[in-house]
């Protein structure tokens, strides 16, 4: 029957109080063994505290071409940043 | 390296959308898997990652060799962790590779078909413990040199992926040289066998870094594209100039007697290995290379029932479930 592992993309939580962050992807049959795989292969000097696995096929993305349509529009908004505004000295620290 | 004489393609693309790869490259941008690329800089890159990956893997072969053998509890640990960490970055690479649109079962089947390579210097045995020292000093400090500056290289997975693998391999490297230190420290007969073992690794380590500038005619588009950092001499050179002063250090000697240090170039004078025989290797004659590929083959095949049986398990927990529902 030989069909191979489908793929995984694995996320750790470096730290407690840290997001989990994209580290890697790996083959494994299912969920658990996701997990223990991805116990093996990206934490084997204690790089997490927590591992989440997604089905690689589960993730939609944005495409690469839209990126000037997707992002053009808060580029354009330079107001949403703090140092647009001139604040007095005399004022203090805001 | 552990990535030799990949030949790079050609593309037939359309030259305006080449210009604007060739530009984001320059400017230092990094490519990811679902931006347009050359049909060339895929195919160069999944043959390059595959046949690293491959390296990888095949490389835990003449270092398993020792695992039951190693001298002490201790030594034992460590080759294991190493030998794990070596089958880590294949699994990295590997899925590098992938993300270029070709399957892992497919590149584990050109591997075993001949029709993808790995690096020349798997198919040298490992005959003492003291090779296990030799290889991670030689053999990884050779890898080093090579994956330090592809870091940077343009396409984004095998970036990420080099800095993962280049943060394990200095431990690669210093476990090796402390078992040479070891040796070298020992009894005269220890010393001879780190000797012997520095004697028979030294030209092979050289051959990894692959065959001279004036013969290596796929360097220019790959170092265009970034897919290769410097040239085979370039980092042949570093690796000489950086491993004599350790060997010096062990109490060793270079088994070649036209090492000098060379006030002018500011590096060592070498000899260069014998081409001949790294082209019987790659070919295919080398010491190791059926012993290597049918230990792949074997593992491979044995292995098919695990891999089947636990697809099986999946399929029927996820029915289980369905019918819970």
């Amino acid at each position: 029957m030989s069909s191979e592992w489908p793929l995984w993309e694995i996320f750790i939580r470096g730290q407690h109080g840290l997001n989990h962050r994209h580290v890697g992807s790996l083959h494994a049959p299912d969920a658990e063994m996701a997990v223990k795989h991805a116990r093996d292969v990206y934490t084997r000097r204690n790089e997490g505290v927590s591992i989440w696995v997604v089905p690689s096929n589960a993730i939609t993305a944005s495409s690469p071409s839209d990126k000037g349509p997707l992002f053009e529009p808060s580029n354009a908004k330079v107001y949403r940043h703090p140092t647009f505004f001139d604040i007095p000295d005399e004022v203090g620290k805001m | 390296m552990y990535a030799q004489m990949v030949k790079s393609e050609a593309s037939n693309d359309d030259p305006h959308l080449l210009a604007a790869f060739q530009a984001r490259i320059d400017a230092g941008e990094k490519i990811e898997p679902k931006e347009w690329m050359p049909e060339g800089y895929r195919k160069t890159l999944i043959r390059q990652i595959g046949q690293h990956a491959h390296s990888e893997i095949v490389g835990q072969l003449p270092e398993g060799n020792w695992i039951t053998r190693a001298p002490t509890l201790e030594r034992k640990a460590i080759l294991l962790a190493k030998v794990q960490d070596e089958a880590g970055h294949g699994l990295y690479l590997y899925c590098a590779a992938e993300t270029l649109g070709i399957s892992r079962d497919e590149m584990t089947e050109a591997l075993l078909s001949g029709k993808m390579k790995y690096s020349s210097i798997f198919n040298y045995p490992t005959l003492t413990w003291a090779d296990m020292g030799a290889v991670g000093w030689l053999v990884d400090g050779a890898a080093i040199m090579n994956q330090v500056p592809l870091q940077r290289t343009s396409f984004g997975p095998y970036a990420r992926a080099m800095v993962r693998i280049c943060k394990e391999e200095s431990f690669h490297q210093r476990q090796g040289y402390d078992i040479m230190m070891k040796m070298a420290q020992g009894t005269p007969a220890q010393k001879a066998m780190a000797q012997d073992a520095l004697n028979r690794f030294w030209y092979p380590s050289l051959m990894m870094f692959g065959p001279s500038d004036k013969d290596s005619v796929h360097s220019a588009q790959s170092m265009a594209w970034k897919i290769k950092m410097n040239t085979n001499d370039e980092l042949r050179q570093k690796f000489v100039d950086q491993t004599v002063p350790q060997a010096e250090y062990l109490g060793l000697t270079i088994p070649d007697p036209a090492v000098k240090w060379n006030e002018e170039k500011g590096g060592y004078d070498f000899s260069e290995p014998d081409w001949a025989e790294f082209f019987e290797v790659i070919k295919g004659n080398g010491p190791c290379n059926a012993e290597r590929i049918e230990a792949r083959q074997k593992a491979w095949d044995d292995g098919a029932w695990f891999r089947d049986g636990l697809m099986a398990h999946a399929a029927k927990q996820r029915a289980a479930k369905v019918a819970a529902e």
